[in-house]
């Protein structure tokens, strides 16, 4: 719990500073933006509309999509634009932020008394003295009211700056979610929700004195949010030494083979920031561009989702296919293969599949009309899914999409009658569930890879240092750790389970 | 005071809103340190030929001069600084004070305030510690008072004047006609005063226009028009107070 603890100040520091970055952008944004909508109703329609859309777009996906589009302006610009991390987490973030100080301003501006603007008017008042000396203080506790409801926005939203590799409180609960770490989710949680409430509450403060016309308590308050967003600048200030950058996708075996890593190249002297949480197809992505180091995949996601071959060679021509493309195409460096696979693998509750007579993914294409079948969040829209369906003629009563740790627990429940099982994982043993034989080959090999970015592709110190991991780590010792971490009761950390796994594995 | 008010003079003015014309071509003079009253009923042109003077309105054709001088040849702004406008809903700026709303044109011109404020008040019958209270703690008539000492801030020697006492009570509308045709007088200005009351602007002006359909339809000093000599248009204006007047005094004779 204390370690739980004492990643809090760092990561509210950061999502503080992302959202408050935001906001800032979002009114630099928004104010002039309000002000001309204000004056051509017309304009009001496009804008407010355009504010209105962005708002319709899930955040995780608006998220998401600012990868690909930094990517390419990157591309076009001739690289340099960092496509994963605060920037795009600040753009996404801002374009929430607009809809309600855009709204507000706009009501606070045409909102305003018409006796009030001729007055202003007949008195001889400039386009400019009209805006500073009467629009804008009378409009301003209406758009205080926008803004605290784009900060409350901007940091709720800020916690999913984690899937694009932006550390944020959301760290703590995206990855407390994947290995059932529950007190991790709900501090995180706690620590946005009170980041989010002491932001508002600052701000009412700003509004009410708005209203009232209290000069001095509008600008303590500003005062006090200003000193929070500077002590936040500390310790991102701090890390001199340029660190490198370990990714990991969002389940527990990459998050321990990520601190696994990270604890190698600490001994050997580097310093190392983790990017957990980062999706399937933003991974790779984000070593080709340099974003992260270091990271671990699987060849066979690689290989059919990267390279989008369809065909099934052995285990270690796919791994050395992968590496050839990998230099090939981006420089990115593969390692090697650590020695275990984590396949997808179909598993089914051992009684129930001795019941039904289902050893093999034939059997289970015959039996599959009566079956429901439990995923996990990707695999419904992965190339293999699509290639063991038609090899197979799979036709299952259901397919339902599950959080990995869920997905164990619908199979242990009965709410799905065979899952697809990740085959380095501690539950396939603890659960005693039968892996059905693949035997038309119709899945590839999905040895896990150690692929090095192309800045770090020719550091042999850096390649030293990980080399003894290559071939070390055999399918039981993996998922001994992985279930470490997954299993309900004696939870160990990925960073407990990842040393034990060094210790294991020796000097 | 000596200086009278500049003249004003209306070129044909004209102003249409789609196919209605609200001035139908006005040519008019007002000579200098007059006081004149439009009268007609609603939508007879009268408010708008006066916004034309300080271009709150912008007339379709036509040319409006203050002193010779084209108002259209002046940045609006500017135009306003130098002219005193006065309307029915006020307008008192919410988040200032009195004191603040009065001298409100002095600070946008960079003017200093040098007294002005106190001076204004006691000119509009306030005491001066209203100076600083804000405006939603005034009544509606020393409301006007203050939107009259605002007007007057400048020193403009041009007053505009749309319906400015419509929203209030008789008799503060009564004493504050009487003060405003004192300050007229005292700081010699040219006034010209939008109202629908023909009694008021019979009792108040020195000219009366009256004005039907975008057009002036009588132009008369008061005591000719009371005397019926001004056409049948303002014959049906003026029959109201003169039948309540008779009334009046019949009741009195009972």
């Amino acid at each position: 719990m204390n370690a739980t603890l004492a990643r809090v100040p760092d990561l509210a520091a950061q999502h503080l500073l992302l959202a408050m970055a935001a906001l800032a952008l979002g009114l630099a944004v928004a104010l002039p933006l309000a002000i001309i909508s204000a004056r051509r109703p017309a304009l009001a329609r496009w804008t407010l509309g355009f504010a209105s859309f962005v708002q319709t777009i899930p955040s995780l996906a608006l998220l998401a999509l600012f990868y690909p589009l930094l990517l390419a302006l990157s591309g076009l610009v001739g690289g340099g634009v960092p496509a994963l991390g605060f920037l795009p987490a600040l753009l996404a973030l801002t374009l929430y932020a607009l809809l309600p100080i855009l709204r507000n301003g706009v009501t606070g501006l045409t909102g305003l008394d018409p006796a009030i603007i001729e007055a202003a008017d007949g008195v001889g008042m400039t386009p400019a003295q009209k805006l500073r000396l009467v629009e804008a203080p009378l409009a301003a506790p209406v758009l205080m009211a926008g803004i605290r409801t784009a900060a409350v926005w901007t940091i709720g939203a800020a916690t999913l700056s984690t899937t694009v590799g932006q550390p944020s409180l959301g760290d703590m609960i995206f990855s407390g979610l994947q290995t059932q770490n529950w007190s991790l989710v709900l501090v995180g949680c706690l620590a946005a929700a009170a980041l989010a409430l002491g932001v508002d509450a600052l701000l009412g403060v700003v509004e009410r004195g708005l209203a009232m016309r209290r000069r001095k308590r509008v600008i303590a308050a500003l005062g006090v949010l200003g000193a929070a967003v500077l002590l936040a600048f500390a310790p991102v200030l701090a890390p001199a030494r340029p660190a490198i950058t370990i990714g990991a996708k969002n389940f527990s075996e990459q998050f321990i083979l990520a601190r696994l890593i990270g604890q190698r190249l600490e001994d050997a002297g580097y310093a190392v920031r983790y990017r957990e949480g980062l999706g399937s197809a933003v991974a790779f992505s984000a070593l080709a561009a340099d974003d992260i180091d270091v990271y671990v995949d699987y060849s066979g996601t690689i290989w059919t989702n990267q390279m989008r071959r369809t065909d099934t060679p052995p285990r270690d021509a796919i791994v050395a296919g992968v590496s050839a493309w990998a230099a090939r195409e981006h420089g990115v460096r593969l390692l090697g293969a650590l020695g275990f696979e984590n396949a997808y693998a179909f598993a089914m509750k051992r009684e129930a599949a001795a019941r039904r007579g289902i050893a093999t993914l034939d059997d289970l294409a015959r039996a599959s009309p009566q079956l429901a079948l439990g995923s996990d969040l990707e695999f419904l829209d992965r190339p293999e899914w699509a290639a063991v369906r038609d090899v197979y003629a799979m036709r299952f009563a259901s397919t339902r999409a599950y959080n990995p740790s869920f997905m164990y627990r619908a199979v242990a429940s009965g709410r799905a009658d065979v899952i697809t099982a990740f085959s380095s994982d501690g539950r396939i043993a603890a659960q005693d569930l039968a892996m059905l034989e693949d035997n038309r080959g119709a899945i590839p090999g999905y040895d896990a890879v150690l692929l090095i970015a192309p800045g770090r592709a020719d550091d042999a110190r850096f390649a030293a240092a990980l080399r003894p991991l290559i071939g070390a780590i055999p399918v039981e010792a993996m998922r001994e750790a992985n279930y470490m971490v997954d299993r309900d009761a004696d939870k160990r950390s990925p960073a407990e389970a990842a040393r034990w796994l060094g210790r294991w594995l020796g000097p | 005071m000596t200086t009278a008010g500049p003249a004003v003079r209306f070129e044909g003015v004209t102003k249409h809103y789609g196919d209605t014309a609200a001035l139908a071509g006005i040519d008019l003079d007002i000579a200098p340190g007059s006081f004149v009253a439009l009268v007609g009923s609603s939508g007879s042109g009268k408010s708008t030929l006066l916004k034309t003077i300080n271009r709150l309105i912008a007339p379709t054709a036509g040319r409006v001069f203050i002193d010779g001088g084209d108002v259209a040849g002046e940045e609006p702004h500017r135009l306003r600084r130098r002219i005193g406008y006065v309307f029915q809903n006020i307008g008192l700026l919410p988040h200032m004070t009195v004191a603040e709303n009065i001298a409100i044109g002095l600070r946008i011109d960079g003017r200093a305030e040098n007294g002005r404020v106190a001076e204004l008040l006691e000119m509009v019958d306030l005491p001066a510690d209203f100076a600083r209270r804000m405006p939603d703690a005034l009544s509606g008539g020393q409301r006007q008072r203050v939107g009259v000492a605002r007007a007057l801030a400048t020193e403009p020697d041009l007053m505009l004047m749309d319906e400015p006492f419509g929203a209030l009570d008789p008799v503060t509308r009564d004493q504050l006609g009487e003060r405003v045709r004192a300050l007229h007088d005292q700081l010699g200005l040219t006034t010209l005063l939008v109202t629908h009351d023909m009694a008021e602007a019979l009792l108040i002006a020195d000219r009366v226009l009256v004005m039907d359909h975008g057009r002036i339809a009588a132009d008369a000093l008061p005591a000719d028009l009371i005397a019926g000599k001004a056409g049948e248009e303002a014959e049906a204006l003026v029959a109201v107070p003169r039948r309540q007047a008779e009334r009046l005094r019949a009741l009195e004779r009972e």
